[in-house]
């Protein structure tokens, strides 16, 4: 192949420029590949993330002509032959510097998640589950934390500084949905879905599945399902009446407000 | 220019574990278990170290899928894939305690492919009797590294994101702190504790076909090294037989070899299974002996013996190493894996769905229809941080390791999937080992300014040149000398060579420049792993000229076979009190005889109970 245009965003959290490159490009390549390249002999002090190579560690996250994506996943013969390349980091986080951004904000909302509570093993010592059981959580445990669906989330990308209040994101909805349906957790997260990850701010718009790179079903698998446990747990006239017919106790009050009432 | 030590940033710790893959967070988990104050700090985001690449699965003799397994067999198979260079203890240890660190995972929310009967399901892969390595999918270390990392945060862990350790800091002997730098701001910071667990992994990026990622850069090995650490074992660097060969800028990234233990085959390009060729005495009892009889093995046959496809990986990768000397290579300087024609289409993609995946997308393979293209890869460490085997102590009071950064669980060959399971075993000892070590401890250690103002000056300096090295330019300078010197196969001469080719890189490194200011560069940093790739190069170079015979991952024309001598055999690298490195030839401690006789039984007379009944 041939020399190929780059455009690459580079600056901090004060502001940038896109900066052009004109770079050797061999067959076979990745966008990742021709980042190096650039790297090394044109801007050695150009900030990316990658680790593997391979679409396997959700690093190398950013925007490649407008469209979020993995650079270790995207050849470059995906494009047109005379096409500009542009890169710029996800718009959705801060930017620390040129294509790298500050995700901490998702480790954030990792925390705000109560982790998985087993039931107590089999008396031999084992626990059981059959893989049809666990096929759908193995389709949410597939998440290589990428944030691309956090990135195109508009929710999100709306957000205005309301950190407790706020979404926890596609992604960590479908951690949510992972240990709901995990079938030896015996927490309830329910209550905290609706009131304090924001359920209901999703409108279902379905950007996210559309973007990620594991084909995880995020809304059709995942976000639904949850939306349809909190409409069962909150507003379906017959399971709350058969509730109170039967004195059967279902949570409705998040932690916080358990402890507060106390 | 005068430095302030005061003004840098102190943060405190009981403990700080440096690395964040499968050890460095089995370790962490294990000292906030005690109560200690625990730091981890990692070079790249948390959930994205090495770790998390991992394939194909984490082995534990849990006798799920054949009830005939359990630790004894583990335990010989782990010696026998490791020719015997295994410290015995170490291999004890962890075929011992890797069930119910798997079974643990499970309690902390991992979910792992399941038997019918609902419980852990366990495949083939080379060099292990039965079918051992607990697995999801061909994504295991996902799977691990996610488990570790959702119950960690919950366990009062702190953790230090993008924060490379750039020196050992030392009280007398033992361990005070390190010298660490935050990528994102550039900014240099203290770490004060009382004990230091490294679980920093290897160093594969000192060759350029590699499945390494670049944090693997053997920073964990060198800065031991520095602080008076023994190393241990370094010339064995495991070649993984089959990486990717095409296209070019994804060489090395590396295919599982759980292809293989779901029924891929290897061809030449004249169509020939060529394995069969290369059996060793070693195996051979053990190994099927045709075409027929591997295949009645993948059906299911008990009495059939394993395809020699699953030999161990140095075997497999000097076969496919010859094939292609031999102009029976593939296209692209490999040879054919072939699973296409040997499993149904949609079993491929449900058992190996990220293969099919990466094949798909970076080769524009479809591995359901077609054979892959692969050769070596280099993979993994056995050699690293000379440990004590039970409280994973090195000779620095205080000073911890784990994981691929230490050494002696492996010796001459690590059996895939015995690594996952290494790191949870033995970063679970380590957090054990360095609580026992504090609690024992007198008076707190002290970090020395001295030290750390003379650290910080060398770091910035690359910056602060006027003109110097390109440090990307460096590194490929010194890949293409490890490839052509200690590659595969190895000779004196070649060895020699290298040497002197690195001691030219290390005069070469002392100038190096990276232009730009600190934060966040990619230049800087690779300049200071450089450091450590080049400590790290010459102990595996000069352990590997000392090792005169042929033996695991270890191959040497001028001297083929296993000598009966060698075995006996540890290769030691230290500093010198002269700053110069010192290899030496040391006694490898005997094991416990019940041991010695479990591994070298016939396995028929292992599994009636004729040898190591007695022995628990
Ligand atoms: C592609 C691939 C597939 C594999 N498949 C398998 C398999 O199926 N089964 C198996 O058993 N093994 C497998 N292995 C091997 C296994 O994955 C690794 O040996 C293992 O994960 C190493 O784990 P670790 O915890 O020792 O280190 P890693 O997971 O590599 O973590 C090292 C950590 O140390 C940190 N670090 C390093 N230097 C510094 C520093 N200077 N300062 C701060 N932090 C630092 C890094 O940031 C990282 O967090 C595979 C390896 C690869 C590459
Ligand atoms: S479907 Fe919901 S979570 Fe996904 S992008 Fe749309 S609003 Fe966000
Ligand atoms: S769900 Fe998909 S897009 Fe979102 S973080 Fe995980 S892998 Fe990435
Ligand atoms: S580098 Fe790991 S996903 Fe791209």
């Amino acid at each position: 192949m041939a020399k190929r245009l780059f455009k690459v965003w580079r600056g901090n959290a004060e502001g940038g420029e896109f900066k052009e490159f004109e770079v050797q490009v061999d067959p076979g390549m990745v966008v990742l590949d021709v980042l190096h390249r650039i790297q090394t002999h044109d801007a050695n002090d150009l900030a990316l993330r990658w680790n593997c190579k391979a679409g396997k560690c959700g690093s190398c996250s950013m925007e490649i002509n407008g469209k979020p994506r993995l650079a270790c996943m995207t050849r470059m013969n995906s494009f047109s032959d005379t096409e500009t390349i542009t890169c710029q980091p996800m718009k959705t986080f801060p930017v620390i510097k040129d294509l790298v951004c500050d995700v901490s904000f998702n480790y954030e909302q990792n925390k705000r998640i109560p982790k998985f509570k087993p039931k107590p093993r089999d008396a031999d010592g084992q626990y059981r589950m059959y893989q049809e059981d666990v096929d759908r959580v193995q389709e949410f445990r597939k998440c290589i934390e990428c944030y691309l669906c956090q990135n195109v989330c508009h929710v999100l990308r709306d957000r205005d500084g309301r950190e407790q209040q706020t979404f926890i994101g596609p992604r960590f909805m479908i951690r949510v949905a992972s240990l709901e349906m995990h079938p030896l957790d015996t927490d309830d997260r329910i209550p905290e879905l609706k009131k304090e990850y924001g359920s209901g701010m999703c409108n279902i718009t379905r950007c996210c599945t559309e973007v990620c790179p594991e084909h995880i079903g995020i809304t059709d698998n995942g976000i639904i399902p949850l939306k349809e446990r909190v409409v069962d747990r909150f507003y379906d006239p017959v399971a709350i009446i058969g509730r109170k017919l039967l004195g059967r106790k279902v949570r409705t009050k998040t932690r916080a407000e358990e402890e507060g009432k106390k | 220019m005068s430095l302030d030590v005061n003004e840098i940033q102190t943060i405190e710790h009981d403990v700080l574990v440096i690395g964040a893959g499968g050890a460095g967070l089995r370790a962490a988990i294990a000292c906030s278990a005690h109560k200690l104050n625990t730091g981890v700090l990692s070079k790249s985001l948390l959930g994205k170290a090495h770790t998390v690449m991992a394939e194909g699965g984490m082995a534990a003799a849990m006798g799920n899928v054949d009830s005939r397994d359990n630790w004894k067999v583990h335990f010989r198979d782990t010696m026998r894939g490791g020719k015997f260079l295994n410290v015995w203890r170490m291999a004890e240890l962890h075929a011992k305690q890797a069930p119910e660190r798997v079974r643990e995972l499970e309690e902390w929310g991992a979910v792992f492919d399941r038997t019918k009967e609902g419980l852990i399901s366990q495949r083939n892969f080379g060099g292990h009797r039965y079918p051992r390595l607990a697995h999801v999918g061909d994504r295991t270390g996902l799977e691990l590294i996610r488990s570790l990392q959702d119950h960690g945060i919950h366990q009062g862990i702190d953790f230090h994101m993008e924060v490379t350790a750039l020196e050992i800091l030392k009280d007398g002997d033992r361990v005070a702190g390190v010298l660490a730098y935050r990528r994102e701001t550039g900014r240099f910071v203290i770490y004060k504790c009382k004990a230091i667990i490294f679980a920093t992994g290897g160093g594969g990026k000192a060759w350029p076909v590699t499945s390494n990622s670049w944090e693997y850069t053997g920073d964990g090995i060198a800065m031991a090294y520095d602080a008076g650490a023994e190393l241990m074992d370094l010339e064995f660097t495991q070649f993984h037989p089959t990486g990717m060969v095409w296209p070019l800028s994804v060489r090395g990234i590396l295919v599982t070899e759980g292809v293989r233990g779901d029924g891929g085959i290897l061809k030449n390009n004249k169509g020939e299974r060529f394995m069969f060729k290369y059996i060793s005495e070693r195996f051979a009892p053990e190994t099927a002996a045709t075409e027929e009889e591997a295949n009645r093995w993948l059906a299911g046959d008990k009495t059939a013996r394993r395809p020699p496809e699953l030999l161990t990986r140095d075997e497999v990768a000097r076969a496919i190493t010859a094939e292609v000397k031999a102009g029976r290579g593939s296209p692209h300087g490999g040879v054919f894996l072939d699973i296409a024609s040997r499993v149904p289409a949609d079993v491929i993609r449900r058992k190996l769905p990220s293969m099919y995946h990466q094949f798909k997308e970076l080769a524009e393979v479809d591995i359901t229809k077609e054979p892959m293209e692969v050769g070596p890869t280099l993979h993994y460490f056995m050699g690293g941080i000379r440990v004590d085997a039970d409280s994973q102590m090195s000779t620095v009071p205080g000073l911890f390791a784990c994981g691929e950064c230490g050494a002696g669980m492996h010796g001459a060959n690590r059996l895939g999937g015995n690594s996952l399971s290494d790191l949870i075993v033995f970063g679970k000892l380590a957090g054990d080992g360095a609580n026992d070590y504090i609690k024992g401890l007198g008076s707190p250690p002290k970090a020395n300014n001295e030290q750390i103002a003379t650290a910080v000056r060398r770091a910035t300096e690359i910056l602060n040149r006027e003109k110097g090295t390109n440090p990307y330019i460096l590194h490929e300078q010194l890949m293409e000398t490890m490839s052509k010197g200690v590659g595969i196969v190895r000779v004196k001469e070649e060895l020699e060579t290298a040497v002197t080719e690195l001691e030219k890189l290390k005069v070469d490194a002392q100038t190096m420049k990276a232009p730009g200011a600190s934060q966040y560069n990619p230049g800087w940093h690779e300049a200071l792993s450089m450091r450590s790739l080049l400590i790290t190069s010459e102990a595996v170079t000069r352990s590997a000229l000392m090792r005169e015979e042929s033996r695991g991952a270890h191959t040497r024309l001028d001297h083929p076979g296993e000598s009966a001598e060698w075995v006996k055999y540890n290769v030691i690298v230290k500093k010198a009190a002269d700053g110069n490195m010192e290899v030496e030839k040391r006694p490898k401690p005997e094991g416990h005889a019940a041991l010695v006789a479990i591994a070298n039984a016939k396995i028929e007379d292992l599994e009636s109970g004729k040898v190591g009944a007695d022995y628990q």
